[in-house]
């Protein structure tokens, strides 16, 4: 906890000097990088990221500071006995055994995330489509114990589910199919893709999702979390660089760590740290020994699921050309949600699929199945169907699962002889730039790129996560919020997933209520609030002038 | 007084000064602005830098060559696609059925393979729990279990899971691998010890690498071995007690060890854990739903108290014919799993009729125990038949149901043990008994299990179709090995 504290400070610190001189910058235009690369980009690349206001951060460092405080208080009074302790207890006969867990570890666990715990882990009961029901649950002891009270909130809108293009269905053209192939195949494998797993669905799904990439071959594993982290071991180990985003999502981490490799990490969609490494790389060597490198790996992600940002992807490929490093990406939420034929991030710029080594991809989202899948040249499919760790001891995929992906994406392709993915696709865009802009008008600061359906508004102050939450579920509406340590300390923010199943309606009455909370929790804290547009009626407490994006990359 | 004191050293100091000659005062001077000096001056190179110019390291630059992304797999690897004029290479399973009769190739084969061992693959109930789940739920369950991924089946399968183990509480897990690769870093952490069978599966060890900690370690099921290990350590923790008392300690084994088919002593193990204060990890997947009257495991087996063992975890890939894993003990271990739990906290949840289907194994397996005794005699049956095939030795208890047959004697070459197995697989196949070899990835196991051939056994075989693959591999085996 004390370097909790000490980042804590040390990040206000920082945060304060970084403040200060852009506020010195302020006067300036403030540079948007696309133009910097701009040659590289087929359309406007913009992303924002403003900056948290001065006052704000302070008193979410305070609330922080109140919380810690009484979790000490309420940590005395339980070893006093004075307050009940819920915590789960060791057993009587193995009280002299080394403590499992060190008593600082679970402090936040106890005294922060208990007290909003009924904001996470919510049961559903139903498709987790646009509209889900939720099974409802209350504590009467603050959140350490729930109860089930046998009812069900019905028809909540969902914002929480990756559900991007509306693929979580129970009924349809997909789901049908799935029905069909569970009851031919049944739902078990019980064997690996080396040993006796390997159906004719895998075959099958292999051969579309390689076409549907437009790469020579393809492999799909699964679980989404162990492509990533059963791959890359096999793909690079002692000797070799791999050169990671600072918020590369945890598999990835897991997967690098794994094989052995030495890591680095560049911050976050930066493409000057990048290059920074890779020079440095390349003209040092290893450490000590200064022998060259084997060979250095870029792992880079489509959007970011905690920000809402795009890959910089032309430059990245730029640069991996630049420097001969190869280039693995995961397309975790890209893949589905971007480009106008929704075949991810590539699509999404123009770029050719030859020009990233290894595509990284998961079902679970825009396809509303379950596993992943690694594409990429026939060597590299080759390679891993003999090495990859998933190949040889993990069961290999459910049929029924492997048969609704291989439905939504001929659905997606067009391949189904109807016009629906396209229109998905096409509906995803919209609802996505309509939410966007429609929150940005309200005040509300929100993080990425403006074509990503991945929006996290942000709440900063720990206590507005609960609230925030609450409120928004009290209006029927499921929004996931999220805080440290999944996001920076001060950075607690809400994440909405746009979806193609959302109609104009469903997204109005989410907006609304996300206004109304937001007025009730104070969270308009946009300093750029942009001008309401025609069909809107102006807000009452509403901003005059527009004002360019803050960018955080560039400082 | 006392300022007087100061005042009157103050004064003596100055008369020093005075006093002084010019020499001592220039001397003095010059030392003082050496210290200066010192203190304000780098006190060491920052390494001796080779300073390149821009123009060297471009070239550097333009010289680097990396190795290849991948390096070429030969073609005959047996994970690549067959020809089916030549040579069988990678089972492709076509068609239907797909559990105790297996199409592999394009032909229907009896399947010694599958870890279907109580032959729920293909079972109607099971399958038709699945399709209700799916006509309520659809496939995917579009996100972690912290957002919107949490189904009232999940909590339900939990609950079953950890009444049907008789624990407190219950963990799922989205893939089998993932469960213990995630539940040993959840507990385990740079520092700590871990003391290994070195027969364990490649998750553990995967599951122990991610972990960062010590690692120990014993000869496979030799409690002597690991009680030496224990004692050394008992030593080194006394030099430094203090230490001793934040570092934790985990004995990590299998219940039924796939890669030797050996069951673990555990009345044993209770008793060192105790003696040496270590907790247990028991890794399940091949004993859960197989030993034990009522099929809980090992500790059913051994009738050692579940309570001793610190955490439990088993697939739902085997005998519940299903996909995913689980962990189950005391609420106060498992828990902690659901903020620590790597797999289970990334990962999107799992299919709500996968759990549906894990749900009604549940229920076939708790409504006939019996399957249980059919399965343990099955599994003698095959022990049986399998004795005295030349050139073969069986692996593994009379009790496993999956067990290994191992060369007599290697030919000295890893490559030509595995051809020559290899070969035996194909006769069997193209004779309708579908086998398979143990596959490992050599480079990367900590201790290379040697090549074999691994039978698996399930309660759909009949004795004749057993005698029949028994017979049949001895043929094989007369025939090829020579």
């Amino acid at each position: 906890l004390q370097s909790l504290v000490i980042k804590a400070v040390f990040d206000l610190l920082k945060h304060s000097h970084v403040h200060a001189l852009l506020i010195s910058l302020h006067w300036l235009p403030i540079a948007n990088h696309v133009t910097c690369n701009g040659a590289l980009y087929n359309r406007p690349f913009s992303e924002s990221f403003e900056e948290t206001p001065m006052l704000v951060a302070v008193l979410t460092y305070m609330g922080y500071g109140i919380l810690t405080l009484f979790g000490y208080l309420r940590d005395f009074l339980r070893e006093w006995k004075i307050e009940k302790c819920h915590v789960a207890q060791e057993r009587e006969e193995q009280r002299d055994f080394v403590p499992l867990y060190q008593d600082f570890e679970n402090f936040y666990t106890r005294n922060l995330y208990m007290r909003i715990r009924d904001s996470w882990n919510r049961p559903i009961c139903s498709v987790p489509g646009a509209k889900m029901d939720l099974v409802e649950r209350v504590s009467h002891d603050y959140n350490w114990t729930f109860e089930y009270t046998g009812k069900v909130i019905k028809d909540v809108i969902n914002m929480g589910s990756y559900n991007y293009l509306g693929f979580a269905e129970n009924m349809g053209y997909c789901a049908d199919a799935a029905a069909d192939v569970t009851m031919k195949y049944g739902i078990g494998v019980s064997s690996t893709r080396q040993e006796m797993g390997n159906l004719d669905k895998h075959e099958e799904l292999e051969m579309l999702v390689a076409k549907f990439l437009g790469v020579e071959a393809s492999m799909v594993f699964g679980m989404g979390f162990a492509t990533n982290s059963m791959n890359i071991p096999a793909l690079t180990g002692k000797g070799c660089l791999i050169l990671s985003d600072e918020l590369n999502h945890a598999s990835l981490v897991l997967g690098a760590r794994l094989s052995g490799s030495t890591i680095r990490v560049f911050k976050h969609n930066n493409m000057q740290s990048l290059e920074k490494l890779l020079r440095d790389a390349i003209v040092h060597g290893q450490p000590r020994t200064h022998r060259p490198w084997k060979k250095i790996l870029i792992v880079v992600e489509g959007i970011y699921s905690m920000e809402g940002s795009v890959v910089r992807l032309p430059e990245v490929i730029a640069l991996k050309k630049k420097y001969k490093a190869y280039l693995y990406l995961d397309e975790a939420h890209s893949i589905g949600a971007l480009g106008p034929r929704g075949r991810g991030v590539l699509d999404y710029f123009g770029l050719d699929p030859e020009d990233v080594d290894v595509l990284m991809g998961t079902f679970t989202k825009s396809f509303g199945a379950a596993g992943g899948y690694i594409g990429g040249k026939k060597e590299l499919i080759d390679y891993l169907r003999a090495q990859s760790h998933s190949a040889v001891y993990a069961t290999s995929m459910s049929s029924p699962v492997a048969e609704q992906i291989i439905t939504s994406m001929k659905c997606i392709m067009g391949e189904d002889g109807t016009t629906i993915g396209r229109e998905r696709i096409q509906q995803l865009a919209e609802n996505t730039t309509y939410f966007r802009r429609r929150l940005r008008e309200m005040g509300f600061i929100i993080y990425g790129n403006n074509d990503s359906p991945v929006v996290p508004v942000m709440l900063y102050m720990p206590a507005k996560i609960g609230a925030f939450g609450r409120e928004m579920l009290k209006r029927n509406i499921g929004v996931v919020v999220v805080g440290f340590p999944a996001t920076p300390i001060i950075e607690s923010r809400a994440r909405f997933c746009v979806s193609a199943a959302h109609t104009k309606e469903m997204l109005d009455v989410a907006l609304s209520a996300i206004s109304e909370v937001g007025d009730l929790l104070q969270m308009k804290y946009s300093k750029y609030r942009a001008l309401p547009s025609q069909d809107w009626p102006s807000d009452e407490t509403s901003y005059e002038g527009t004002g360019n994006q803050g960018t955080r990359s560039p400082m | 007084k006392m300022a007087s004191g100061q005042q009157w050293v103050l004064v003596e100091m100055v008369q020093a000064f005075y006093e002084a000659p010019a020499y001592h005062l220039i001397l003095e001077g010059i030392l003082i602005l050496w210290i200066i000096r010192l203190l304000f001056s780098k006190t060491y190179k920052l390494q001796e830098r080779s300073d390149l110019t821009e123009k060297e390291k471009e070239e550097l630059i333009e010289e680097w060559q990396p190795e290849p992304l991948v390096p070429p797999v030969s073609k005959d690897h047996p994970s690549l696609n067959y020809d089916p004029n030549t040579k069988l290479n990678l089972s492709i399973v076509c068609g239907l059925p797909t559990s105790h009769k297996i199409v592999v190739n394009g032909k229907e084969c009896i399947n010694f393979a599958s870890f279907n061992f109580l032959g729920l693959l293909d079972n109607e109930r099971v399958k038709k729990r699945a399709l209700s789940s799916l006509k309520k739920y659809g496939v995917g369950t579009c996100g972690p279990r912290g957002f919107y991924g949490t189904f009232d089946v999940h909590l339900e399968l939990e609950d079953r899971l950890a009444k049907f183990m008789r624990t407190e509480e219950a963990i799922i897990y989205s893939y089998g691998f993932a469960t213990i690769a995630s539940a040993i870093p959840a507990y385990s952490k740079r520092g700590d010890i871990v003391f290994v069978d070195e027969a364990a599966c490649f998750a553990i060890q995967k599951g122990l690498q991610a972990s960062r900690s010590f690692i120990k370690y014993f000869k496979h099921n030799d409690m002597e071995d690991l009680e030496r290990l224990l004692k050394d350590q008992e030593v080194e923790d006394q030099k430094n007690p203090r230490k001793a008392r934040v570092i934790r300690r985990f004995i990590v084994v299998e219940g039924l060890y796939i890669n030797t088919g050996d069951i673990c002593p555990l009345p044993e193990l209770v008793k060192l854990k105790y003696r040496y204060k270590v907790r247990i990890f028991l890794e399940e997947s091949l004993s859960f739903g197989v030993l034990g009257d009522h099929g809980r495991g090992v500790t059913e087996h051994f009738g050692v108290n579940i309570d001793d063992i610190d955490l439990i975890s088993a697939n739902m890939e085997n005998a519940l014919a299903s996909i995913g894993g689980f962990c189950c003990g005391r609420s106060f271990v498992i828990d902690h799993q659901r903020l620590s739990g790597q797999g289970y906290c990334f990962s999107a949840s799992l299919p709500p009729m996968l759990a549906a289907a894990a749900i009604e194994a549940l229920n076939i397996m708790e409504e006939d125990p019996e399957i249980f005794t059919i399965l343990r005699e099955k599994c003698s049956c095959v022990h049986r038949a399998l004795q005295g095939i030349p050139g073969l030795k069986v692996v593994g208890e009379s009790f496993t149901p999956a067990l290994h047959l191992q060369l007599e004697t290697s030919t000295g070459s890893r490559d030509s043990d595995m051809k020559t197995l290899r070969t035996i697989v194909e006769y069997c196949m193209n004779r309708r008994v579908a086998l398979t070899q143990a596959r490992y990835l050599d480079k990367e196991e900590k201790f290379l299990p040697p090549p074999t051939i691994r039978v698996v056994v399930t309660v759909e075989q009949t004795d004749e179709e057993i005698n029949m693959a028994a017979s049949l591999i001895r043929e094989a085996a007369l025939a090829i090995l020579k």
